[in-house]
């Protein structure tokens, strides 16, 4: 029997190339200004689901929230072997913090229906919360386990039973739940692999098939047709999603303020690199018993 | 039962000890709670914790919750949630805070989702403040600021209408006030009817690695980076936190090279240290490490490009070859306790 394996991941900035002005006066992000990228530890989650794939058998769905340009982010994770991806994007979802998007992402997964595993990356390098993956399993009514480095064994059949190692700060444990669970991995579980060519040449033209459209609403190459149903769009109506509860209506929290970080001392005192230099800064130092 | 909103701590235990976090904590808390005119609560959940539980007091918590039972003595997500969504429920505190700890960044979601309230990860700075959106001003909320964005912003971010507001704040960053011996808390047992749905995880083993490194509580940390990443830089590095009493950290680029284990990584996603001296050594200083060092009382960056970051927070700046100017900083400090004698 097959493992069904729901996955979900964001697209994100990549926060390693922002300079600054990404910000707009609303205090919410200008994603539009910044490289898109997949959040990596999603693609250590997909990772995981694959090797499962590959071992046992399974089929994984890939979910996002976000924007439609969010849809490159799931072409990558179809490119990766997802067999299905889905795009949940709508007005009434943007401005979500958290509780909203794990909401959101609850109703979506009620709509996939059955699944024995839902991976989430461990967090999102943008807000780095690591927040919505148990709160989608407390939706859910789910048991979780975060802070996954290695997926150590998992049984099939009626009895069926996942065991991991889960990261801490004092070291690690190793732990054991029964299926359905939601689990959050980290980027030391595994190096994820690239893209299948042959997948990225026969699907890179693929557009996302909005659902309840007629099939020339979605402007597909009629040779494409075939895979079409693996890529689709759901927005609240397609969700049955109560509007109060997602998005900016249904977040609690407000961005108050945003501040730019600058990190600088009153002055720097340079130092010359010579022995005379030096002496004079260790003894100043010693002077004010900051060694010694 | 208080008639007052209180704050409360989630009280980590861990291995028979409360959490350092924890105690960080309270002592944020009572400086928040006396703004508020408020008291101080927490709650614990464990195995035998009860007599662990009195020393919060000296830090100014007035109560202490718990709930113990033998299947609760290891951390698992979903007792401790519905333990603690429970408490809330009926105490109605006003604020709640958890270590950003992976015990706390498990249970602090699954608590705010069940309660449907505002949770903010990671803070590394509480504040009490008002916040107006359109022309309903709300007083006396908290303001629950943090880095997002790898560290490039502080957010500050409010749950006004959330009640109650909670937050998970970063280890190591609210500073413990002193004890006071003479202040005890009020220690309260109470009933939560478990079940065994609530024991969907199974802990098979649980292992403590001594850390070879503690950069938390060393006065001066020597860090390298990228520049003192070949064998011989870095045997200088470690000569020199060995000769001047202190530990060894590292950029996080050290500990992605696989050079460092990631207990010496100092920065955002490392530990954030405040010792009385950090030497950078071939750190460029990306914001990231230095959002996790800044504070330190006295920095002094060795790094041959005079434009690197790490210069504009140094309060010393060594332009020049780190192989060359260690050996220096080395024979100075030794030839200073010769002086000295």
């Amino acid at each position: 029997m097959p493992f069904k394996i729901i996955v979900t991941v964001k697209q994100v900035p990549d926060t390693q190339q922002i300079t600054g002005q990404a910000m707009k006066p609303d205090g919410t992000v200008n994603r539009e200004a910044l490289p898109a990228i997949v959040n990596p530890e999603d693609l250590n989650a997909l990772e995981e689901a694959i090797k499962i794939k590959i071992k046992y058998g399974a089929h994984i769905t890939v979910i996002s929230m976000g924007p439609p340009k969010a849809t490159e982010t799931l072409k990558e994770c179809y490119y990766r072997g997802a067999d299905d991806v889905i795009l949940i994007s709508d007005s009434a979802f943007a401005g979500a913090d958290t509780l909203a998007t794990s909401f959101t992402l609850k109703c979506a997964v009620d709509k996939i229906g059955k699944y024995d595993l839902i991976f989430c990356g461990r967090q999102a390098i943008d807000g780095d919360t690591a927040q919505v993956g148990p709160q989608l399993a407390e939706k859910l009514k789910i048991n979780q386990l975060t802070f996954v480095c290695q997926i150590m064994d998992i049984t099939e059949g009626p009895k069926n039973h996942i065991t991991v190692k889960r990261s801490t700060e004092n070291g690690y444990e190793i732990l054991k739940s029964a299926l359905p669970v939601l689990l959050t991995i980290t980027n030391s579980a595994n190096k994820p692999r690239s893209a299948s060519v042959k997948r990225l040449l026969a699907f890179k033209n693929m557009v996302f098939r909005k659902e309840n459209a007629p099939f020339e609403e979605t402007g597909l190459h009629p040779k494409y047709l075939p895979a079409s149903e693996h890529f689709k769009i759901w927005g609240l109506e397609s969700l049955g999603a109560d509007k109060s509860l997602c998005g900016l209506n249904g977040s609690p929290t407000r961005v108050k303020k945003i501040k730019d970080v600058v990190l600088t001392t009153a002055g720097t005192k340079q130092i010359a690199g010579t022995e005379e230099g030096i002496s004079n800064l260790i003894r100043e130092l010693k002077a004010e018993h900051i060694i010694g | 039962m208080s008639s007052k909103n209180n704050i409360l701590v989630f009280a980590e235990v861990n291995n028979g000890k409360i959490a350092c976090v924890s105690i960080e904590l309270i002592s944020k808390a009572s400086r928040l709670a006396s703004q508020l005119n408020v008291d101080v609560t927490a709650v614990a959940v464990g195995h035998n914790i009860k007599d662990k539980l009195v020393s919060l007091g000296n830090y100014g918590c007035k109560q202490v919750y718990y709930i113990e039972d033998k299947r609760l003595a290891h951390f698992t997500a979903l007792p401790y949630g519905k333990i603690i969504a429970q408490v809330i429920k009926k105490y109605k505190p006003q604020i709640v805070l958890f270590g950003a700890t992976t015990t706390g960044r498990s249970v602090a979601p699954r608590v705010a989702s069940e309660l449907k309230c505002g949770l903010t990860a990671d803070c590394t700075d509480l504040q009490i403040g008002s916040h107006k959106i359109m022309d309903k001003v709300y007083d006396n909320i908290l303001m629950q600021i943090r880095p997002a964005f790898g560290g490039n912003i502080i957010a500050t971010i409010v749950s006004p209408e959330s009640s109650p507001s909670m937050a998970t704040v970063r280890e190591g960053v609210m500073i413990i006030c002193p004890p006071d011996k003479s202040r005890s808390a009020e220690i309260i047992p109470e009933v939560y009817k478990l079940e065994d749905s609530d024991f969907l995880t199974e802990v098979m083993e649980v292992v403590n690695e001594e850390k070879k490194v503690d950069l938390k509580s060393t006065n001066i940390i020597v860090s390298a980076g990228m520049g003192a990443a070949n064998p011989e830089s870095l045997s200088l590095v470690k000569e020199l936190a060995h000769t001047l009493g202190g530990q060894l950290g590292c950029s996080r680029a050290i500990v992605d090279s696989g050079i460092l284990h990631k207990d010496h990584q100092v920065g955002q996603t490392g530990t954030t240290v405040r010792p009385k001296l950090y030497i950078a050594c071939g750190i460029s200083g990306q914001i990231q490490h230095r959002a996790g060092m800044s504070e330190s009382k006295r920095i002094i960056a060795i790094n041959s490009d005079p434009h690197a970051p790490i210069f504009n927070i140094a309060h010393y700046g060594i332009v020049g070859d780190l192989n060359e100017i260690i050996p220096k900083m080395i024979k100075a400090y030794k030839g200073e306790l010769k002086w000295q004698c």
